[in-house]
């Protein structure tokens, strides 16, 4: 008797959080695969079936390809770099150096801005002629000015930098908390060993923080495909598509085209792509982490 | 042994200075804000210790855009999130956690999955959905898709998890129901939880951007990040230490928070990243 009123109460209990839960995200995330097999609604016309011809679209189009490979980049200038620097952070502001408490504070304060106001703070520096940038340039060096936003080879590394500046503070919080759960008698046992600092960080401290360092790139992974505010400050993803990331692209594709068919197939790909990292991200955890 | 000592001083030193660097290259591009925010154009990108201090910036940025209303909005919308979150979030954290039913673990995992697949990336379906509903242009509809947090019940169902059964077989005895339990017992143990999931996700609200974007279309129901991106894209004849402004503005309630309580901010983003 007890444990039938167990579930009902379970069932109760959970209902309002599942209704909604499902209704935006996994109601969505279905009807976004079964979307990208139809062509898009136009006024009286409604979406019909048409198998893979979104998908053919996608192979065939430049600017997805183009996008897909600024992604890439993008994580693979934003993810090492950024947990580097927060792993730096994250060992200094865990010393007993001076000034670590302010030092905490410069590291951490760019993750409670809005992506949106950290991309105004930004454009101000790379403007040309008149930005920072520039004024150190000339001050200094008697260069002339450059446009870093509006060159499609530097576009792409302009904005990167800004991403690094936003995520490293957020991501030295994650080493932070395992840093401090690392118990004090490794460190004292390995001065009594007489083991160098270099040594006590690569033999004792690093392989300690190895899931720390996992989670965090998942997330960082996860982060470089969701982050694009800056994007619309920025470039509005010039020029040339230089600067446009794939969740960027499906905005344009979606909410300024209008191709909602095109959009979810391009969503489909995000989705797999995430897919496969999840995996990923579950063999390298493996029995690291456990969740029940 | 002396010469051991010294260089080891000689680290310390290194490393200081290393810190001390990168935390002022870190601190940079927000000073470099507050300057010009506070001191008239003319002193942009001239560095003068006794340039004149004004608030003229923020009183230009106040008259030219609606921020009073997008504030209002911006609040309205954090509060209303985070209310219906801890609702929501509690109520499925404690079936989770306590209550024993087919199709537990399923779910569960369903729930995690949203960790991954974030309603952040689900635009396109979310925006139908949300006309479908007559919603559009709400402050509600920028809500929604993030009421039922998978984050949030799942950091919840840890916490309660760690409360011993033995308090609940107490409360039970003096006849209290599961939600008696759930109010007088859990959610008292949680607070800190509660403090951290709180300012994570007020934060986050605060910030979000894209969604927002998409969904509203008016000024009674922008919020300011919103605002603030459609007040910097008529750029033409603004000044930059207006537009500074703006932009200190719409951060500032949050900053302000965060530099009088760094301390409980960064252990509650500790607290809700420890998994």
């Amino acid at each position: 008797m007890m444990h039938r009123r167990e579930w009902v109460y379970g069932w109760l209990f959970l209902s309002p959080a599942l209704v909604f839960l499902f209704a935006f995200t996994h109601y969505p995330a279905v009807k976004t695969v079964i979307s990208s097999f139809y062509s898009t609604p136009r006024g009286k016309r409604e979406a019909k079936f048409i198998g893979l011809e979104n998908y053919q679209t996608m192979l065939s189009d430049d600017v997805f390809w183009k996008v897909l490979g600024n992604n890439f980049w993008f994580a693979v200038g934003t993810i090492p770099i950024s947990i580097g620097l927060a792993l730096l952070m994250a060992l200094w502001v865990n010393s007993h150096l001076r000034g670590r408490t302010l030092s905490r504070v410069a590291f951490f304060a760019p993750t409670v801005l809005p992506l949106i106001a950290v991309a105004n703070i930004w454009m101000f520096f790379y403007t040309p002629g008149f930005g920072l940038i520039d004024q150190l340039r000339s001050g200094l060096f008697g260069l002339p000015a450059i446009n870093l936003l509006g060159n499609p080879d530097s576009v792409l590394a302009a904005v990167i930098v800004v991403a690094i500046w936003k995520e490293a503070g957020f991501f030295m919080i994650f080493y932070l908390a395992a840093l401090q759960s690392i118990p004090p008698v490794l460190r004292e046992a390995a001065d009594i060993e007489g083991a160098s600092r270099g040594y006590y960080l690569r033999r004792v401290l690093l392989p300690l923080l190895m899931p720390t360092t996992l989670f965090v790139s998942v997330n960082a992974v996860i982060n470089s495909f969701r982050l694009v505010d800056h994007i619309f400050v920025m470039t509005e993803g010039g020029p040339d598509n230089a600067s446009s990331l794939l969740l960027y692209y499906i905005y344009e594709t979606a909410f300024q085209y209008w191709q909602t068919g095109y959009a979810a197939t391009l969503t489909v790909v995000m989705l797999v792509l995430l897919s496969i990292l999840a995996i990923g991200q579950f063999f390298l955890f493996d029995r690291k982490v456990h969740y029940q | 042994m002396r010469a051991a000592r010294r260089w080891w001083d000689f680290d310390t030193a290194l490393n200081t200075f290393a810190m001390w660097l990168l935390a002022f290259l870190w601190a940079l591009p927000l000073l470099y804000a507050v300057w010009t925010a506070f001191h008239p154009a003319a002193y942009e990108t001239r560095f003068d210790l006794t340039a004149p201090l004004t608030l003229d910036n923020f009183a230009k940025a106040w008259a030219a855009a609606p921020f009073a209303r997008y504030f209002v909005n911006t609040v309205m919308l954090v509060t209303m999130i985070l209310i219906c979150q801890f609702v929501l979030c509690t109520l499925a954290a404690f079936a989770f956690a306590r209550f024993r039913f087919p199709g537990r673990s399923i779910l569960f995992t369903l729930v995690l999955l949203q960790l991954l697949v974030m309603p952040d990336i689900l635009i396109v379906e979310n925006y139908k959905t949300i006309r479908a509903l007559g919603l559009v242009d709400t402050i509600v509809a920028i809500g929604l898709p993030y009421i039922a947090s998978g984050f949030g019940i799942f950091l919840l169902r840890q916490t309660f998890m760690s409360i011993p059964r033995e308090l609940d077989e107490a409360a039970r005895v003096e006849g209290s129901s599961f939600l008696g339990l759930l109010w007088r017992v859990y959610i008292p143990l949680a607070k800190p939880t509660y403090l951290a999931y709180g300012l994570v996700s007020v934060s986050h609200h605060w910030n979000n951007f894209l969604w927002p974007l998409i969904i509203t279309n008016s000024v009674e129901t922008r919020p300011v990040t919103v605002g603030l991106s459609v007040f910097s894209a008529i750029d033409a004849g603004l000044e930059w230490s207006v537009i500074n402004a703006a932009t200190l503005m719409t951060s500032g309630p949050l900053l302000i928070a965060f530099l009088l309580f760094q301390r409980q901010f960064v252990q509650s983003f500790m607290r809700a990243g420890i998994r």
